[in-house]
């Protein structure tokens, strides 16, 4: 099995569950009300779990270890999706973010599950209840707010129209497709895209929310190869301030 | 704008001067009573309240303020409004006359049987 092909997928899942975990994180303590705010933040602490298990596996094929990876890179050097790094903007889009995110999350691990990469299906394996709850958190908002009020369904519809290209670009192909496809470790983004596409879209149905017309579907692609917006480097800056104070602290 | 350590409150751009007007009642979430089960078979305990707007959103809440730690296996959630209680006004109702001892366990004085049978079980 080839190492870089595990490694490319490892980076690219790890990133996003750091980046998402720290971006829904900002919430904390600024939530619409306590109880939400606690769920969310503790689905942030689950996210940020996610990507330390990641980082380990990262770790165990020669890369440097999990605190290092997340805290010591600039932003050039992570592989996160460009719909994760994006600010988190009203309630509304967070939500949105975290309804199209997290679908394409929990199926991704469910393929994993089974992957021939053992000690990446074990992780996926662990995960599978964190990420039911996540969708099922995400599912029951959609549905609430898309279809509340006049004000919450044009807010709703608003977000995801502005999201749905960045999250097309969660499903960028990386160069080792092919290859981990035939070795059974993933079968692919097009295969996870598929099955995205026929998870969301009954869903937004039930919330009374429309996709965006296929003829202007453009997926904002170039994260996973390190080309990022402008917003990544001050959120990479902020989650490791406290770590290059000291990157040798023991916590 | 307020100016805080926290770099998420600068970023939110609020106005020093406090424009938030309090919730009127009707505006909130009603609330619902969480059930907690530890492990199947076991008695659901209930285990406090949370705000929501319906019964889906209170399951969502319950399992996380309630069930993110330790063991869980179901949540229930009922709303308050639904519950039925007795009034403050009558628990004088839960008052017992000191002569009913004999209603309680600890009214029989059975250790006299107890150890009697036990010496006849030794012997």
């Amino acid at each position: 099995m080839n190492n870089n092909a595990i490694k490319e997928l490892l980076y690219k899942m790890a990133d996003d569950l750091l980046i998402i975990g720290h971006r829904n994180s900002e919430w904390t303590g600024l939530g619409p009300i306590l109880e939400e705010d606690i769920s969310f933040s503790s689905m942030a602490q689950d996210k940020i779990g996610q990507s330390q298990a990641l980082y380990q596996l990262l770790h165990e094929l020669g890369e440097q270890d999990p605190d290092t990876l997340a805290f010591s890179r600039s932003a050039a050097q992570f592989h996160n999706c460009q719909l994760v790094e994006l600010p988190n903007g009203e309630y509304d889009f967070s939500l949105v973010r975290h309804f199209l995110f997290d679908h394409a999350d929990q199926l991704r691990f469910e393929m994993l599950a089974n992957s021939s990469y053992e000690p990446l299906a074990k992780v996926a394996r662990k995960v599978k209840g964190e990420l039911k709850y996540h969708v099922f958190h995400a599912n029951t908002w959609m549905v609430k707010l898309g279809s509340a009020n006049e004000e919450s369904h044009t807010r709703m519809q608003a977000a995801l129209n502005q999201a749905w290209n960045y999250a097309l670009g969660i499903f960028e192909e990386g160069s080792f497709e092919e290859e981990l496809a035939t070795t059974g470790v993933f079968e692919g983004e097009k295969e996870l895209f598929n099955k995205w596409l026929a998870n969301i879209t009954p869903q937004l149905l039930k919330a009374g929310l429309i996709l965006p017309a296929q003829d202007t579907w453009m997926p904002i692609a170039g994260g996973r190869i390190g080309n990022h917006t402008a917003h990544l480097s001050p959120l990479v800056e902020e989650m490791s301030e406290v770590f290059r104070i000291d990157p040798s602290a023991e916590w | 704008m307020i100016k805080s350590l926290d770099p998420r409150v600068n970023r939110a751009e609020i106005e020093q001067e406090n424009t938030i007007a309090p919730l009127k009642e009707l505006d909130q979430w009603e609330t619902y009573e969480v059930f907690h089960q530890k492990k199947r078979g076991d008695q659901h305990m209930h285990v406090g309240i949370v705000h929501a707007p319906n019964a889906d959103m209170a399951l969502l809440f319950g399992k996380e303020q309630y069930g993110r730690r330790g063991l869980s296996v179901n949540i229930w959630v009922v709303r308050t409004r639904d519950v039925f209680t007795t009034d403050y006004d009558d628990s004088d109702i839960f008052d017992t006359v000191p002569e009913k001892q004999y209603r309680e366990a600890g009214g029989y004085k059975v250790m006299d049987k107890i150890n009697k049978y036990k010496k006849t079980v030794k012997a």
